[in-house]
């Protein structure tokens, strides 16, 4: 795989950072890549538009820093205004469905969505809307195995909630599967 | 001898150069750590204060760093190895006590993870504008040791490296790290203990009577005791004899003042590590440390693609500084070509090596990113077109 650009962003306390660690985490430990993960860290980590940087790669990473992402997941509206723009020519954005309207979007663009919000409702914590988004972005760009994506969330998220974000993940990764062969899942609203 | 395989966390990690950092000091034995958090290095003392409660360690939040700095030297002449860990404005204040660590010949770290200055500039992120200080920041003349890691996993590695300097030199050793490398996460790979190589100061178990703290043998470096042995011992920033007594001649301060700086200078060779890449046959070498290293490879790719010959020398210890490598590469090839993170600093040790054998370009930085590999590319060419 060559150096691929990913960049996850949305609002501080969606949990952001963490989808970005476990996608890391997924190919660095548990699929044997290179991985490099960035986190903003000023004061837009707190609260307004934040983001997670992760490069990929098979070969040695070198530059530290995305130039221009190959791969956007965004979940909310202003992180969409305020990342799309850098996506790579031909990239590939996936998006929350009800959060972010995807106005503008340039035509080179791949564009997948998902409702995640309502997945994580269904399944009783809308706090896993992140894990969802990280199944469905597994599924949708195949950057990680889906075993090492499930390895990496197993040693990520706190005790006691594997079975829930286990859940959480195959919901994402279903959806997306589905998407991909054109027949998505009816959502119940 | 071997790490303690209490303090050693084998196996695959994906974690920050910070926390690598921590794990490198715990791995070496590192059991004392006082510090006054500062971005962008806090992640090293949180997860110092996280993971000595359960291999034996004393983490102490201090008031300052004044005070940090030289607690750490009373728990080392406790018996223990200890570290203090810091950014800029907090490594200005402890330079007056990195002076004392020298004079007394305290084996401990100073790990200070660079962001952009002077003053408090910009607190989250990076620069590499500390590298002179950490040489000659505090007055009077002493040698230390500085490393400069560019990842997660040689924060680790040369975290437990900068503590076996330290103990076998006995001098004050500078982990040189930045906000990128400091809050990079990586793949860290951290071996078993008995794979990992620790070195403890000598200890003297002679008779008591007579005792000379300070009297060095063939190597410079004198033995340790720890406070509370029973041996009569005499710990001063002051100029000192073999006793470890306050002596205000010249000879005395002559000849103390002389092994500090020889016991460094006479051993620099086994102390200096550096890493090349196509450097033989090369017109031009880039030379680089820390995080510029990883930003200039791009661009030596790119001009090497273009049909120039560059090749590569990263200093992995920046202090003391390969004087010898450079004057050789100075001799044979047309340009060195030095990004940093600063406004040029250690650009100065490679001009003063070349002695204008070759042309020294320097590329500069004020901070609050890396640069650009088509910056660092344009030097390379300019490099040779300029003479």
């Amino acid at each position: 795989m060559p150096r691929t650009e990913i960049k996850i962003g949305g609002f501080g306390g969606q949990g952001v950072i963490l989808s970005g660690y476990i996608l890391g985490r997924a190919a660095s430990i548990f699929d044997h890549k290179n991985a490099t993960m960035i986190q903003a860290f000023g004061p837009e980590a707190r609260g307004s538009a934040t983001s997670a940087q992760l490069i990929i790669s098979d070969e040695p990473i070198t530059y530290p820093y995305i130039v221009a992402p190959n791969v956007m997941v965004l979940m909310s509206q202003e992180a969409y205004s305020k990342f799309s723009p850098e996506l790579a020519p031909g990239g590939m954005l996936l998006t929350e469905e009800d959060l972010v309207a995807t106005h503008n979007l340039r035509s080179d663009v791949k564009h997948y969505s998902i409702p995640a919000t309502r997945f994580a409702e269904e399944l009783g914590k809308r706090l896993v809307l992140n894990i969802v988004m990280l199944g469905f972005a597994t599924a949708i760009t195949n950057i990680v195995g889906r075993e090492a994506a499930r390895n990496a969330v197993k040693v990520s998220v706190p005790k006691g909630t594997e079975e829930l974000n286990f859940a959480a993940f195959e919901k994402g990764y279903e959806y997306g599967l589905k998407l991909l062969k054109g027949e998505p899942e009816k959502v119940m609203a | 001898m071997h790490a303690d395989p209490i303090g050693v966390l084998t196996g695959a990690h994906f974690i920050d150069g910070d926390h690598a950092c921590s794990e490198g000091a715990i791995a070496a034995g590192c059991r004392f750590v006082a510090g006054y958090p500062i971005t962008p290095s806090t992640e090293v003392v949180e997860r110092i204060a996280d993971r000595f409660p359960f291999v034996g360690g004393v983490f102490i939040q201090m008031e300052d760093e004044i005070a940090s700095s030289i607690a750490i030297q009373g728990a080392v002449w406790g018996g223990k190895k200890a570290m203090t860990v810091t950014s800029g404005p907090g490594f200005s204040l402890m330079m007056e006590h990195i002076g004392f660590a020298a004079m007394t010949e305290t084996p401990c770290v100073f790990v200070d993870v660079q962001r952009a200055g002077p003053s408090t500039g910009l607190p989250t992120m990076p620069a590499q504008g500390d590298m002179m200080q950490a040489r000659w920041g505090s007055h009077g003349d002493y040698q230390i040791i500085a490393i400069a890691p560019n990842s997660p996993q040689e924060c680790f590695d040369l975290t437990i490296h900068a503590f076996n300097l330290s103990e076998r030199y006995r001098v004050p050793v500078m982990m040189m790290m930045d906000e990128c490398v400091g809050h990079m996460i990586e793949r860290v790979v951290i071996p078993e203990a008995e794979k990992i190589e620790v070195h403890n100061r000598k200890v003297y178990e002679g008779p008591k009577e007579n005792y000379l703290a300070f009297e060095a043998g063939r190597d410079l470096v004198p033995t340790m005791v720890k406070a509370g042995d029973g041996y009569k011992i005499h710990v001063t920033g002051l100029t000192h004899d073999e006793k470890g007594y306050p002596n205000m001649s010249v000879a005395t301060q002559a000849k103390l003042v002389q092994r500090l700086m020889d016991k460094i200078r006479l051993n620099a060779d086994d102390i200096i590590k550096y890493e090349e890449e196509n450097v033989e046959g090369a017109d031009i070498v880039v030379v680089t440390f820390g995080i510029t290293s990883r930003t200039a490879i791009p661009a030596i790719e790119q001009a090497r693609a273009k049909g120039l010959k560059v090749g590569h020398l990263r200093l992995i210890v920046c202090w003391p500084f390969p004087e010898k490598r450079i004057r050789e590469l100075a001799g044979r090839v047309k340009a060195i070509v030095m990004p940093e993170l600063n406004m040029g600093q250690m650009v100065y040790e490679v001009e003063r090596c070349a002695a204008g054998k070759c042309n020294v370009v320097s590329v500069p930085h004020a901070g609050g990113t890396v640069h650009q590999p088509k910056d660092i590319l344009a030097a390379i060419e300019k490099s040779i077109r300029g003479k």
